[in-house]
């Protein structure tokens, strides 16, 4: 576990080592306010409640996790400290759980800077606290679940505009998964069983259901799973890959 | 102690390396020699647990690298091929970062991490970022980071690549004063490291280890050991003078500086004979030398003579 903790800290204080993390963290928290005023219609609604602002972090997640994930691991294979980290006395599940860890810690604070915006809806109405809080902690779960992807696709390349195309194109494909777009084409070729479990797939129907406050546990497990599986599709890429 | 049984990685169809089985001891420094592609560092990947054997196997330090990974690596100090390290980090941070993950702690933590900059002279870059040091400097730190836990085995790939003739000689220096109670292989290009360093060599290519022996008695497998080379002011003259020896085998002159070398048939010592001969003949000697053996010959005939089943693969 410790071998994890060192490389989580390590990991974590390198983002903030250049001044890409402020970069990310301004753009993400200029969106967010932008998307939620804006085109959210925050004030035109009339209601206390957050929901113009988490509807759009689907969206927002889409380019900016991409970003973070990228280098997790294309850059180690670049620079050649993955040979490096992987010859110390760490195992190779520590080694992917305190860069995902600290990559996810990374967004989290990212998130957690927008508390302004919870400050301002209790400030101009009586919303439900409850459901806010779902809401976060959907949105940072659905970040893990995309971040997990771009850590298996960061693994699969040493080119970082590689890895953030290809993570784009699958989570948004995820992030659609139930809807016609994506359904359509499957059902031409794939019998409904397998449309059904596909459509079962999409982020935004489980972040839609946690974020009207309904924490469901399948919905939970559903997030989690969806990260423990590309972790450990990480953790194969990078052992075939090393040979290379 | 290290210990390779029948240690093979292939690639597809490709052998990178073949069934290689060596021992290396307490107190040696084996030098691992070979053409670019030979399998060198790919033995070394091997040994640090990077990369999985195809077949056959490795111990470190009593350890198998493959059922008992953190504990041989536990034991080893590594220095990857171009000495990577984490760029954003400064020396500081980075020496911390390996004695974390190395579990130093207390007392001991300090003193290691001050006896590795101290060895490698890191003190005057401590706090810059290791992107912004020299390429020598940074192989220093990667060279810091691999001795900072004081380990019984060392894998050096290539450590004084890139080092200007200073450094290389501090590098050595270190080496040498380490390798009393280690077991440390390093590879290389540089053959008068071998001799500097190395009490053993191993030469590979194409996977296969060619030869397997000391500095000096690789030198003996040279053509020019115990030959007797000059230079005289009438090149003729000597060769003349050289030729009524008996027991030399063949004279070649170089044809860019003149300088004349008699090789002796095999087995003989002519160094004595032909000093008489040229006296005897009244040849005007400017200097003369008896030559130990050219390990760079040595090296090109061992891995050339290998070279034809190279090109199959």
């Amino acid at each position: 576990m410790s071998g994890t903790l060192t490389i989580f800290k390590r990991e974590l204080r390198s983002y903030f080592a250049t001044p890409v993390a402020y970069v990310f963290i301004v753009i993400f928290l200029l969106l967010a306010g932008a998307f939620t005023f804006y085109m959210g219609g925050f004030y035109e609604r009339g209601q206390a409640d957050l929901q113009p602002f988490f509807n759009f972090h689907p969206w927002l997640y889409l380019f900016l996790v991409p970003a973070v994930s990228m280098r997790l691991w294309a850059e180690e294979r670049k620079t050649g400290t993955i040979e490096l980290l992987l010859t110390l006395p760490v195992t190779m599940w520590q080694a992917v759980l305190g860069k995902f860890l600290a990559a996810w810690a990374f967004i989290a604070i990212a998130l957690a800077l927008t508390f302004p915006i919870w400050i301002t809806v209790n400030y101009l109405g009586s919303p439900d606290n409850g459901v806010i809080f779902a809401s976060y902690l959907g949105s940072l779960l659905m970040a893990g679940a995309f971040l997990a992807i771009g850590s298996c696709l960061s693994a699969s390349t040493r080119n970082q505009v590689v890895a953030f195309i290809l993570t784009v194109v699958i989570c948004f494909l995820l992030l659609l998964a139930g809807f016609p777009l994506v359904l359509d084409a499957i059902s031409a070729v794939a019998p409904q069983g397998v449309v059904d479990a596909i459509a079962g797939l999409s982020f935004l129907t489980h972040f839609a259901s946690i974020s009207k406050g309904v924490i469901d546990l399948r919905d939970l497990i559903y997030f989690v799973l969806m990260i423990v599986a590309w972790l450990y599709a990480t953790a194969v890429v990078i052992d075939m890959k090393k040979a290379a | 102690m290290i210990e390779t049984r029948q240690l093979t990685k292939r690639y597809g169809g490709f052998t990178a390396v073949d069934a290689i089985t060596f021992k290396v001891e307490p107190g040696q420094v084996l030098g691992f020699l070979g053409p670019n592609g030979a399998g060198k560092s790919t033995t070394m990947k091997m040994l640090a647990g990077f990369l999985a054997p195809t077949s056959g196997g490795a111990t470190v330090a009593g350890f198998d690298v493959e059922s008992q990974p953190l504990e041989a690596k536990r034991a080893l100090g590594y220095l990857p091929e171009g000495a990577p390290s984490y760029g954003e980090m400064s020396v500081r941070e980075f020496l911390d970062f390996i004695a974390d993950v190395r579990g130093l702690k207390g007392e001991p933590r300090y003193a290691r991490i001050d006896d590795a900059i101290a060895r490698l002279h890191l003190e005057r870059v401590l706090e810059q970022p290791i992107d912004t040091l020299s390429k020598g400097f940074k192989r220093r730190v990667g060279l810091a980071g691999s001795i900072l836990h004081d380990p019984k085995v060392l894998i050096l790939d290539e450590p004084t690549d890139g080092l200007d003739p200073n450094q290389k000689q501090e590098v050595r220096t270190l080496i040498n004063s380490m390798a009393r109670d280690k077991t440390v292989i390093i590879s290389t290009h540089l053959l008068e490291e071998v001799h500097a360093v190395c009490t053993r060599a191993i030469i590979i290519a194409g996977g296969r280890i060619l030869a397997d022996a000391s500095p000096s008695e690789l030198e003996a497998r040279s053509r020019y050991h115990q030959a007797v080379s000059l230079t005289a002011t009438n090149v003729n003259q000597a060769k003349e003078a050289l030729g009524k020896v008996a027991d030399v085998a063949a004279i070649e002159v170089d044809p860019q500086d003149g300088r004349i070398t008699a090789f002796p048939k095999p087995g003989r010592s002519i160094f004595v004979a032909v000093g008489d001969a040229l006296k005897a003949q009244g040849v005007e000697v400017r200097e003369l030398a008896l030559e130990a053996g050219r390990l760079d010959e040595v090296f090109r005939t061992i891995t050339q003579g290998a070279g034809g089943k190279e090109a199959r693969t």
